[in-house]
This record gives structure tokens, sequence and C-alpha cells, in this order.
């Protein structure tokens, strides 16, 4: 049993200079055989495996990571959480992961700073009004928390708005989620990791897989550059780099790898209380506690694995917040950054069996992961344990290509993070 | 931001000057046997991308020059152009040579038709 | 002191002391000369507390030297013109300059946060993590809010931005990022081949450190060369330099990014108009990375006293400004060049000694400082710091290398500390396209190795420390620049002078100095001094599992306050390699990102803000509407208008007055932004069959039909009438948002697909006004004007087309109708439109024809079950949903979308279809968006069956009418759905057919 923290615990380990902590989590060897292997120690990742330990008491698993443990999309979003989706199956997977988010401090005893500081996403044409509006309706109907507020509301929340009637798009009203937020993205990967450590599981970093076995038509195990690791279950959580690892197993899949573009500010006193999704002039912002404006851009427009700032996508999004809040024209970008995004036909993700039995898969979340992780891994720890969909995971099978059973979010908003 | 080189008018230009238009020699089903496709070869067509780490065949146009679409072969880590080249053609051999999976077979049955 | 407590009575190369500049901080006046920096002149009036700092709001002071400086960020300027965290290093003073301390409160020197500091023992790296979790509740409300009020360093402004910003685009053959001696040496190699060269530097005057560095180049010092350097390549036509301007950011394919400040440090220029930022955007041929190397401090417990500065700035502070960072000072140091600074001090008259860590150094320039009598204790650290808001002493004890505990220490008074830990090669701008680096020990840093690009390191950049091996690799860089350009292999003209500088002893890495009581039980020895990141910090990130060098970052925030860790960073990595037994590259570094320095969101804009931030797009007769008092709505990039309300009429009666006016009487529609593409070639007939649902191959020439079009998918993306022209010759109406993106799509298939079809396409949607005339007396309107062709009914029946005059005017014209009534849609060129618009008001007249706007029209087409694009359809729809299965072909063995429509969801059971809505209570308006459910229950969640397309007050019918998706919609007519609204309320309404008014279509061919 790892020690609870607390301020008591924080208190106590003062007194002795902090020397005495224990780590989150071991650096575990990999064993020659596990009940199950989940490739790739995101968020996603590492969720399931606490799921598939807590839920499921499969506890002789393992997570495999090429790097190190939250280093992909997990650790370089722009951690907003909402569930305010358009169709009846992103809105259950999503709000299951909002209602998770509310108690996972307390769950895994780590601090994961979720902050339910409201999230409103503008309405500039009255195109986008509308379609805001039908959105309002859906979610409400669905049981979420929700409503469409007022420009003067929209002023009284972000008071730094551009209110301007003579703008280019005059913000017209709002769609607003007051339990939508942010959390703190590190801590998500590195809370899960330390309780599923803490039940067993072992999560080996710089372990990178570089084949699957297969015994017919039925999965073996995993050859990683730190050994061969015999295995019947193996759950592939790898976003950007999916495709990859499933032409081991000869599975080929309906990805794209993007680089979606992030930026942040330097720290200022709070002036943005609320996360600001700016969707027809393609622009989101929060800030976080540390004081920095998080800002979301666009995706470099073709294929990229390169993890790399670019100039271009973040440009068009700079310009379309300074327009939308015009004081921070005298701020200053700070940091740039890409992450790979996994991006599906229909820009919905994917929760499913394989063709190969034994193999599992759980990515195209493209540019709005973060959000998920509880929900994402709570189901797919449960499909793999069950090797059947559950429920909330159905709508999200790779059969959905083959029956044009699309999963359509721009319906509902140009950008879906 | 790309330097991008079309090979129809010879510009070159930025990224933004041009339009990416995702993976190449895609073959369409329904452009040749119509009433004879079915859901795999949909969805393969429709949905089921290469995506590789490294050499990727791809499509562009020349937005703000001639217009016209054309080929290129880049390198999906490090960006770099190996090649631009017309939309009814094929890459060069030594590309071809490099290519893997469906885009190798591509090429092979191209090269026997 | 010259009337200054620490201004020096001489010296300060930068300065004119002529010119006094008058200027405030924290709101105390203050003096300081032109070339002041508002770090040097606050330092010389006595001041040297600046801020506080971000978790433990400890006192801070001036650090650094430029770009680097991580403590004494300010505040400059008021109002709308303020900008906070900036760096007081690189503030050049003005007259009136304001500059304010941040996060304190209530004042700098005495803050209520610094408690903080009382009680950082229960706050390490990572403390959040661990706590602020009980209840439930309080992280948002209580935790979180005090958390936030704490941090954040400086304020934004309050008001927007009143000044201007600009981006320039460049090309250069060879970049050279830097103004050092290194980047003017290459400089002059490359342009005496002739080839495009551009020179940046960050600093206001070139040089580099050239005035702060040993050594004669030829007969002159480095500064005088470097002068002599620049002066020759002002001359040459084929450079451009830059100063005040900071290389931010490197791209792919050598795409780069340059910050310029031109108006920063003058509000004169300002106020004459100049932007106060420009961006460059550079493409470069070759890039020569000249950006020299920044100073470590060294990590010793209380190292981030106000007082404790690099030696490098210290310095500057004397040479540069004429400043004595104090009375007396120990320079404490791992390396030589740090002497330097101990010998200017000394010739400034400021007491000095040293302590050097190392057991025997005995370099050129000690042997200078002892020689000029300096003290030099060897084999010693600063084991202590006295004093909260200065120094007030330090304890020098002996070290050996690789001790832990003090054994003998003396006390030493002084009033500041020099430090130096050696040089990091400024690398950041190698790595952000990922060059790779390698350690290299001799310099205890990282310095490039290899790269992908056509870039190249030189100097102190690459981790060349002396000034002869530099000017060498210059010259060759430049060189070798020059000949990837050109092609040509011709020699340079650059004949390097002798050098003679200094033998300097090695430096021995230093990372972190044993502390009076030990270290790590409460001594704090700061790595990242702006995020209060201590060594001890950084070994607890270890002890809990945080291995990985980008999780100890991440847990404890090292490496990421506003300087990116430019200071921090290596030292980081030396106390892991400590702490760990692993080497540095071992450990491995953070990834360096963009930018360099921060720059301004402002400089990223640009130009494009306000009235520049997107183009409007205005049809011919936008003036029109404007003077008619037209309220617009945006569609796409075009400004339509929506309604024009009249004298005291509200827009809803506006709208009715217009919806009315085109039933009973006439109305006048400017429909010029509704796509149009010609469509013209042998295969134009074949090529319209793939691209629509339904079939055009059989229309007749003049004739008219509806087309549909979808994606590959199966779903419905656009749709608009067709007319043939000729065989050959097509001319098709797109939506108006969809006009760009399906001209576009018919060239990829034409050029992708069906490349052996003969056909152009061709958008003409700008090329021409059109209007559309509906009502009743339509016909009349267009008899009035004129015509020189038949206009009667059977002459020019619905769905036919004719070209010819309307008075002065040549036209086409279609006889279709989205309104259902009697309808023709003219098009003249643009340049005529005006005048026909306002020929058709003039004949209109008598007939009572007033103008209608976008959402009449909208209303008109619902009262006629017409779908819209983007209304009844969101991209999932196929065109059976919408009840379109007529337009479907049956016949055509393939188009565009066919093969999907035969999927198996997409012509499976429950799909939603459209219907008609008429609510039970016919006044009652249905809102927009409004979801059915299958069940009515006390509280959601309720299973939804299908949602309101569009809804409206039809004043046709004086009753509310919507259409809806609705599962198996169809199947339900005469059903009653409900529809439960926020608040509880459900309305309830009867599924119907679409069609509201004139069921049989009398009207439209009348």
């Amino acid at each position: 049993m790892k020690t609870r923290y607390s301020i008591f615990s924080l208190a106590r380990n003062a007194m002795n200079y902090h020397k005495d902590w224990e780590k989150a989590w071991r650096s575990p060897d990999p064993k020659a055989e596990y009940d199950a292997v989940i490739v790739g120690a995101g968020g996603h990742g590492l969720a399931t495996a606490y799921y598939l330990a807590k839920n499921h008491k499969m506890t002789n698993i393992a997570v495999v990571e090429k790097g190190w443990l939250g280093g992909g999309n997990t650790g370089r979003n722009t951690t907003i959480i909402r569930s305010n989706y358009l169709q009846d199956s992103s809105i259950a997977i999503y709000e299951l992961a909002r209602s998770l988010y509310e108690g996972l401090s307390q769950d895994l005893n780590f601090n994961t700073m979720f902050s339910p500081r409201g999230l409103m996403m503008l309405c500039q044409t009255e195109h986008e009004f509308r379609a805001m509006k039908r959105t309002s309706h859906a979610n409400r109907l669905a049981g979420l928390d929700c409503r469409m507020i007022t420009p003067a509301e929209v002023k009284e929340i972000v008071p730094i708005i551009n209110d301007d009637p003579a703008c280019r798009y005059p913000v017209l009203g709002a769609y607003y989620q007051p339990r939508g937020g942010t959390g703190r993205h590190d801590a998500v990967a590195w809370g899960y990791a330390r309780g599923a450590d803490a039940m067993g599981v072992d999560i080996i970093q710089n372990c990178e897989v570089t084949g699957i076995r297969r015994e017919g038509g039925q999965v073996a195990g995993l050859d990683t550059t730190r050994g061969t690791i015999r295995t019947k279950k193996i759950g592939v959580v790898t976003a950007g780099h999916v495709s990859t690892i499933m032409d081991m197993a000869g599975v080929r899949m309906p990805i794209e790898s993007m680089c979606l573009q992030a930026l942040v500010s330097e720290p200022i006193k709070p002036v943005i209380d609320c996360v600001v999704m700016a969707n027809t002039v393609h622009g989101y912002i929060s800030q976080s506690d540390k004081g920095e404006l998080v800002v979301g851009g666009g995706t470099d427009p073709y294929n990229n694995y390169s993890q790399r700032g670019s100039f271009t996508a973040l440009e068009h999004t700079v310009t379309a917040l300074v327009e939308t809040f015009p004081i921070i024209s005298r701020l200053r970008m700070l940091r740039q950054w890409g992450g790979i995004v996994d991006m599906t036909g229909d820009r919905s993700p994917i929760l499913s069996k394989t063709d190969v039995q034994g193999l599992y898969v759980n990515c195209g979340w493209g540019t709005g992961g973060f959000k998920a992780i509880p929900g994402s891994g709570w189901v797919f720890a449960d499909t793999i344990a069950n090797d059947r969909p559950h429920p909330i995971a159905e709508p999200f099978s790779l059969n959905r290509f083959l029956e044009g059973r699309l999963i359509d979010e721009s319906v509902a908003a140009a950008v879906a993070h | 931001m790309l330097v991008v080189t079309c090979p129809v008018c010879g510009a070159e230009g930025d990224e933004t000057d041009f339009h990416y238009g995702g993976q190449a020699h895609v073959r369409r089903p329904a452009t040749h046997d119509p009433a004879n496709i079915s859901d795999e070869e949909q969805r393969d067509y429709l949905f089921i991308r290469h995506n590789p780490k490294g050499l990727h065949f791809e499509r562009w146009r020349c937005d703000r020059g001639c217009g016209k679409w054309f080929h290129a072969a880049r390198d999906t880590v490090s960006m770099e152009f190996k090649a631009f080249y017309g939309i009814s053609e094929l890459p060069p051999e030594e590309l071809q040579a490099q290519a893997k999976g469906p885009w190798a077979d591509y090429f092979k049955s191209r090269a026997k038709a | 002191m010259s009337g200054k407590p620490y201004r020096l009575p001489a010296g300060g190369s930068c300065i004119d002391r002529a010119k006094s500049i008058s200027f405030s901080f924290d709101g105390k006046s203050l003096q300081g000369f032109a070339g002041d920096t508002v770090a040097s002149a606050v330092l010389a009036s006595g001041q040297r507390l600046f801020g506080r700092s971000f978790k433990y709001h400890r006192p801070r002071g001036v650090v650094g030297l430029g770009s680097e400086e991580m403590n004494a960020l300010v505040g400059v300027g008021v109002g709308a013109r303020h900008e906070p965290n900036l760096r007081a290093t690189q503030v050049e003073l003005y007259n009136g300059l304001a500059a304010v301390s941040q996060n304190r409160w209530p004042s700098l020197s005495f803050d209520i946060g610094s408690v903080n500091n009382k009680l950082s023992r229960f706050f390490p790296g990572g403390f959040y993590y661990k706590t602020f979790m009980w209840p439930k509740s309080f992280w948002k409300h209580v935790y979180e809010p005090f958390i936030r009020r704490a941090a954040g360093l400086g304020k934004a402004p309050e008001e927007r931005d009143p000044d201007s910003y600009e981006h320039m685009h460049i090309h250069a053959d060879v970049l050279i990022v830097g103004g050092g001696i290194a980047g003017l040496t290459a400089a002059e190699a490359a342009a005496a081949s002739g080839v495009k060269v551009l020179l940046v530097d960050e600093n206001p005057v070139l040089g580099g450190i050239a005035d702060l560095s040993a050594g004669k180049i030829g007969d002159t010092t480095p500064a005088a060369y470097a002068a002599s350097a620049e002066a020759r390549l002002r001359g040459l036509s084929n450079v451009h330099i830059l100063t005040r301007t900071t290389v931010v950011g490197h791209f792919h394919h050598n795409y780069l990014m340059a910050f310029e400040r031109v108006g920063d440090h003058d509000p004169a220029l300002l106020a004459a108009g100049a932007p106060r930022h420009r961006l460059w955007k550079i493409r470069a041929g070759q890039v020569i990375l000249a950006s020299g190397a920044l100073e470590r401090p060294l990590a010793f417990a209380n190292n981030d006293r106000p007082g404790i500065m690099l030696a490098s700035a210290v310095r500057a502070l004397v040479e540069r400004y004429g400043v004595a960072p104090g009375k007396n000072g120990v320079v404490f140091t791992n390396n030589d060049d740090a002497y330097l600074t101990a010998l200017v001090l000394k010739q400034a008259g400021v007491g000095v000694r040293v302590a050097d860590s190392r057991a025997r150094p005995d370099g050129a320039l000690v042997q200078q400082a002892r020689a000029a009598g300096i003290e030099v204790n060897a084999a010693s650290v600063i084991s202590a710091v006295e004093g909260s808001h200065g120094v007030k002493a330090v304890k020098i004890a002996a070290y050996r290398k690789g001790q832990g505990r003090v054994i003998t220490e003396t006390r030493v008074d002084c009033d500041f500390v020099a430090m130096s830990g050696g040089w990091n090669p400024a690398l950041h701008l190698w790595c952000h396209n990922g060059g790779k680096i390698k350690f290299d020990d001799a310099i205890a840093s990282f310095r490039p190795n290899t790269h992908g690009d056509a870039i190249a390191a030189i100097g102190a950049a690459n981790g060349t420390m002396n000034l002869a091996e530099t000017m060498n690799e210059a010259v060759a860089a430049g060189e070798a620049a020059a000949r990837a350009v050109n092609g040509k292999a011709k020699a340079s003209k650059i004949k390097l002078p002798a050098i003679d500088e200094p033998q300097r002893g090695a430096l021995e890495p230093l990372w972190f100095a044993p502390a009076t009581g030990g270290y790590n039980e409460g001594n704090k020895h700061f790595i990242d001094f702006q995020n209060d990141v201590t060594a001890a910090d950084l070994e607890l990130a270890q002890r809990e599992g945080y291995e990985s060098v980008e999780h100890t970052k991440r847990y404890t925030t090292f490496g990421m306050a506003t300087d990116q860790g430019k200071t921090s960073n290596i030292n980081g990595l030396g106390v892991l390699s400590e702490a760990t037994g692993k080497s540095i590259p071992e450990i491995g570094i953070t990834t360096y990102r963009p930018p360099y320095t921060p720059y301004s969101f402002g400089s990223i804009a640009g130009a494009l803000t306000g009235k520049l931030f997107l183009p409007v797009r205005r049809t011919p007769i936008f003036q029109w509407h404007t003077e008619r008092g037209a309220v617009f709505e945006p569609v796409g990039q075009w400004r339509r208008a929506y309604t024009y309300p009249g004298a005291g009429e509200d827009k809803h009666a506006a709208i009715n007055r217009e919806i009315l006016g085109v039933r009973n009487k006439v109305g006048l529609l400017d429909a010029s932004t509704l796509g149009k593409i010609e469509i013209k070639g042998p295969d134009a007939a074949e090529f319209l069959d793939r691209m629509y649902t339904n079939t055009f191959s059989t229309l007749k020439v003049g004739k008219c039909r509806y087309g549909l079009m979808m994606n590959e998918l199966g779903f419905l993306t656009d749709d608009g009438v067709t007319v043939r022209l000729a065989d050959d010759h097509y001319l098709m109406h797109t939506t108006s948002g969809g006009a760009d993106r399906i001209s576009a799509w018919l060239e990829e298939w034409l050029q992708t697909e069906w490349t052996h079809y003969k056909v152009f396409v061709t958008p003409v949607t700008e090329q021409w006004a059109q209007f559309a005339i509906a009502g009743p007396r339509a016909r009349e309107v267009l008899q009035k004007l004129e015509s020189d062709f038949d206009v009667s009914n059977e002459g020019f029946p619905h769905m036919s087309f004719k070209t010819g005059r309307l008075g002065a005017y040549p036209v086409r014209i279609f006889r279709i109708s989205f309104s259902g009534e009697q309808s023709y849609e003219v098009a003249t060129p643009a340049n005529l439109g005006r005048g026909l618009w306002d020929a058709i008001l003039d004949a209109g007249r008598e007939y009572g024809i007033e103008p209608y706007g976008t959402e009449a029209l909208h209303v008109l087409r619902a009262e006629k079950g017409y779908i819209v694009i983007g209304d009844e359809t969101d991209g999932t729809v196929t065109p059976f949903d919408v009840g379109l299965d007529g337009l479907v072909s049956k016949k055509k063995a393939d188009f565009i979308g066919k093969r999907s429509l035969e999927q198996s969801y997409l012509k499976g059971p429950n799909r939603k279809q459209l219907v008609g809505l008429l609510t039970e209570d016919p006044q009652e308006v249905l809102p927009d968006g409004a979801y059915a459910v299958r069940e009515v229950k006390d509280k959601p969640p309720m299973e939804m069956i299908g949602q309101v397309t569009s809804t409206y007050m039809s004043p046709t019918l004086g009753r509310s009418i919507a259409m809806a998706l609705i599962e198996n919609g169809k199947a339900r007519m005469g059903e009653v759905i409900s529809f439960p609204l926020e608040g509880g309320k459900v309305v309830k309404a009867k599924i119907t057919d679409t069609v509201f008014y004139d069921k049989d279509g009398g009207r439209i061919s009348a």
C-alpha cells in the first residue's frame, strides 16, 4: 500500500525535508507473460490499466511505453474537459468521462485538479447560433447541465471579450456548460499510473513494441526492445502511432496522423475564468492556474509525424483570438508545440475489437482525447476484460466504417476539442 | 511552412499557396466496376489509409498558381519532399522501390498494366 | 559616486551622460541616461529589489544581461499601452517611461505572499498533487482561486491595444542569427561572394559580447574590430541588417520568424505611425547560427538574493552603463572567464575577491587577477548568503570536488556576488526543428551536432569558446553557405587578422555547492529562479519516480518559466546527474520549443485586426442595402441583407412585411452571392451526370433542372439549379457558401479521376449580379422593363431560361423559384448590377415591389417545404432522408456517393426523415433545434427521436410551421410528438408533409 497523499502526510514529510516519500510508481522489468498488455502509457492506456485492475481485478497486466509515461498527447493538449457533443453515442462516452473527472482526485488520491470553471462556445453567425441551440436541446434532454446564454451574460463571464457590435463576427450568444472546464493533464497520467502501479500493474517505460505475435487468428504476444512478452490480450492505445503498431498485426486502420498546434502565453494575473471556444474564427482559450493563457490551434493540413510546432496554423488561431479578446495583443507567446493526433474518417474515436482475437484498439481521439480519458479507460477495460464491446463503446467499433454508421460531430462544431 | 514546387507550372511557394489532398494512388472502385463493389472495398477506398511514418505519396493542388493537381512524395517525419510528379504519373522508380504495403502492390500492378 | 549612489564617475560605453532621462519605477521618479536599460538605471539608483518570485514570493533582483533574465520582470507603460513581464535588462529607457514591479501585494518591499517562503518546507516541488483534495468542492471554490490569484506575474492591460503591428516577408540566401564577432565575420565571408545576406541581432547594437571580451584582434580590441566589421557590412548592398530583432523560431524548410521591436524604445516613433512590432517571416537558403552562449548561474544556498548576478552581467553593468553592482563583492566561479569581471571591477575601484571551486586555477586571467592584487580563494565555494532583500555577507567554505558537507568556512562582508558556472551554447534555434546535440565535457554543456536542414552553428553557439577558432569557423561557415547558394567555389576575400587572447584554464563543473547546515535541509539552491525550483525539488522528483527529465520538468516546473530554462536547464541536469549517478547525456534534455524568447500576440496577428481581420465580400448592391438601412448577416465571407426595417419598424415586422409583399405583390432579392459555375466542353453532360445524383445529360437546351450533390459518403453537400445553355455548355448554381468549395470539387474530380473528360470549369460567381423578382406581379415588372424576349407564361414557362435584354441591360434570365411564387432570376454583368437593380425597382414601383432579405427568403421557402443545405441537412443526411428519392437516379451506373448509399446503415430502418410539423397551438413557434422525445419524462434523460431543422411563424398562413428530421417520420404522418423545452414546458406538434402552402404548386407556374 502506498502512503496516502494528504495535508497530514505532507506535513509529516516536511519534518524530514521530504526525504521519505516513496516512488509514485515502480520501474519494473517486463515479466515473461501477462494476462493482458496495454501498448501506450498515455492517459487512455493508463486509465485502461487502472480500471482493468480496479473494476475487473486483472492485476497481472502491463503497460508498455516507447518513451516516458504521459509523454504523448496527454502531456501536450490544452486540458479542456467537456461533454457537450451532439450525437447520443458521443454524449454517452464524454459525459461518463466528465463525471468520472469530478471525483478523480479522490478516487486516485492524486490531485488531478479538475476545475469545472465553465465552458462556452460562442455563436458568431446565425447558422452557428442555430446549430448550438440544437446542441443545447440535445444535451439538456440527455441530462447534461447546459444552457444558451446571451451576449450580456457572455460579457459578464468573460469581460475581456470583444463586444464591439461592429466587429467582424459579433457574439450573438453562446452555448454554456457550467460543469465543463479544465484539468491538469500530467496529473491525470501520473495519478492513473500511481493508482495502477499500487494494484500491481507493471508500467514499463522505454520499452518499444517491435512486433505483435499471432498464432492463427489469436494474439500470442509482443516483441519489444526489452524482450518478448507473452499475452493473449493486447490493447493498443497509441494515438498518432496507432497505424504503425496495428500494421504489425496486419490490421489496417482508418486513421491519418496530423500535427495539432498549441501554445501558451506568458503567465499573467487572472483575466479569464472560463474556457471559451470560438468555432467560427477557429480558436479556443483558457487560463491555467499558473496564469498562462492556453490556446489551441489548428492542425497542419498534411500527414505529419514530426511533433513540432509550426507557424501557419498558429498564426490563424492567434489572429482570431486577438480579434476576439483584443487585450491579449500586448501579451506574449511563451511556448508552442505540436502533438501527433490520430484522425478518423468521421473524426470520432475507435474503441473496438478487431479481426484478430485478443487484439483491441482504442484510438482516433484526434484533437480532443484528453477530456475522454476516464470514460475511455473505463469502457475499454470492460471491453478487454469481457471480450465484448461495452455498450458505450459499441457505436465506436471499427465496423461502423463498413456499415456507413458514422458518428459525425462536425455538424455541431467546426473544431472538436 | 513547407516549400512546395508544382511540377506542372513550376511555381515554388509556401504550403499555403497550395492545397493538400491526402493520400495519393487511391483507386476509386466505382469508376471501374460500379456494380460489383464489396462493403470492404468501399470502406478501404473511403477510410483506410496507409499513414506511414516515413515515405508518403500524396496529392497537392497548385491553388494560387496553375490550379492543377499533382503528386508528391514526402517523408512524414523529416518533411522533406522526395519528388513532385504529375497527377497521372507514378513516382520515380527509386521511390516506387521504397514504397511499402498496399502502395508497393499498386505500383507493381500499374507497372504490369 | 557621481550624484547617484552606484553610478561610477566615468565609463559606460552605451550611455550618453549628456542626456538625462526621467522615468519612474513603482511610481518613484528616477533619473538615468540615454542608453540605459531599466535594469541599469534602477540599479544605479541603489534599488536592488525588482520583483517577487512565482511561488514563494521571495525578493528578487537583476541576474542577467539580456533576454535570459528571469527575475527582474517589470510591467511597462500605462493603461492600454501597459505590457507585463518585460525583462528590465532589455527595456531601453526613454523619457516618461513608467515601470512597475510585479507579483507583490501590497508593495514590493512588504509582500503578504512572502509568507509562502516561511512555509516553504510544506510546499516542495509537486506538492499540489498531494493535497487540496478535500473536501471535493474546495478545489474549484477555495484552493484554486487562491492559487490563481497568487500566481501569474504581471497584469494584462484592460483596453484594446492602440498600437499597430505588421508582417514582412523576406527571402535571404544566407540568414545569420547573431551579430557578435562570429556573426559579423560569417556575414563578411558570405557577402563577399555577392549572395543576399540577412544579419539579425536581438540587441540595439551589434557586437554581441565583444565589448566584454578579452584579447586583441589585429591591433584593436574585439569591440573595435566588431565596429569596423559592422561598418564594412553596412557599406554592402547585398547585406541587410536588423537590430532589436530576435529570431524566435526555426520551422520546417528553413522558415524562420524574427520579432523586431520597432517602437518599444521610442514612443515618438509610435506617435509618428511606426508599427510597434514587426514580424519577419524569413525563408532562408542557408542559416548560420551565431547566437552565442548564455552564462550559467551557480547553485549555492540562497543564490537568489538580490545582488547576486551573473559575472557577465556585472561586467556589462560596469563597462556598458558605468554602474557599480555594489561596493564590495565576491566573484564565485568554476572557470576563468569570470576573472575578467574581477579585473573590470578592480579597475573600476570596486572591492572584489574571488572564490573559485577549482583546486588549482592558473589560467592567464587568473594570473592577471592575482597580479592585480585580487585575493583568489581557490578550492572554495560560497556556502551561505546573509541578507534577504540584498546581500550582507557570504560565507566562503573550503571545497574539494565532490564534497557534500561544509567543514570550514569564513564569513566575508560583501554587498554583491558575481557568479559564473560556465557558458551554455544558445542552441535553442538549432533544436526547434530537430537538430541533434551532443554533450561536451570541455564546456560541461550540450553543443550542436547534426541537423537535417541547411543550418550551421558557429562560435559560442557551437560551443567554441575562444576568438581564434570562432573566427575561423565563421569564415568557413560563411563561405560554405555562399557556395551552397551560388554553387561557386569562390574563396572569400576575408583575411583574418592575428588574434591574441588569454590562454584559459579548464572549467570544472560545479552543479551545486555544499551549504552551511548541510545540503537539502532547508537550504535553497535555486535552479529555476522564477519558478522557485530548487535542487532539492529536483531530487525529490527523482526519489518519487519522476525519473524521465520530462517528468522532472513537469513535476517541478523547472525550465518552464518565462525564460524557458535558458539559465536553469543544464544546471538542473547537473543536479539530476549527481543525484542519480547517471551522466548528463544519459539523463537527456528536455525539448527546446519555439519561441526563443516570448513575442507579442499582436505581432503574430500583424495588421489583421479590426476591419482587416477578414475580408468582407460585397455584392454590387451592397451600398444600396446599406443606404436602405438593411440589417446584415454574415454568410461565409459575404454580408447579405437579412431584412430592411423601415422607420420605426422592428426586424420581425419588417420580415413579415417582406414575406407578404412577395406573396401578394412582388419582391426583389439580391441573390448575387449564389454560386455560379460554367461547365463547358464535349463531355460536360457526362461529367455532370457523375457529379449530380440526378441526370443532366437529358436536360434540353434552354431548360433548368434542380440538382442534388452528395459527397462520396452519400451525404448531401450542395444543391442548386443548373441550366443547359448549349449542348456542351451548362451554367450551375450552388449555394452561396458552397460556391468555392464546389468549383474546387469539380476541378478535383476532373483532374484526378476522369482525366480524359474534355471539360472546362469556370467559376463566375462575381462576374454576375443576380436578382430574384418574385411574386404574383413579377411578370408585369418584367414586361414593364421592356424585354426583347417573350415573357408570357407560355413563351417563358417555369424552369426555362433565356438570354436577352431588359431595357439597356444584357441579361441571363431563369424562370425558377425558391419562394413558391411566379419568379424570375435575372443576372447581368456585375458592373451593370446596380443599374439593373434600380431599374427593376423603378419598374416595379407601381406593382408595389419591395426588397426582401435572407430571412424572408428562408420563411418563404420553408412555407413551400424547400430544403436548405446546412439547415435540413447537416452532413449526415442522404437524399432519401429528405424525401428527394426521385432525384436519385436509378439508371446511372455511377455518380459521386452512389455506392455509399447502399451501405447497410444508410439504407437501414429507423433513419430520420424530413417531415413537416404543425404545433397544436398555432401561435406557438418551436424553438430552433428543439428535439422530440419518444416519451416525456419528469426529468432527463429522455430518448430523442429527432430534431427541428427549420421553424418559423408563417405570416402567410398566420400560424407556425416547422420542418424536422424525425425517426421513421414518413410513416408517422398525423402523429403528435412532444418537444420538452427548458423549464419543463412541452410543445406538441403534429407530423405533416413538408409543403405548407400552395400544395399543388399552381402559383409557381401561374
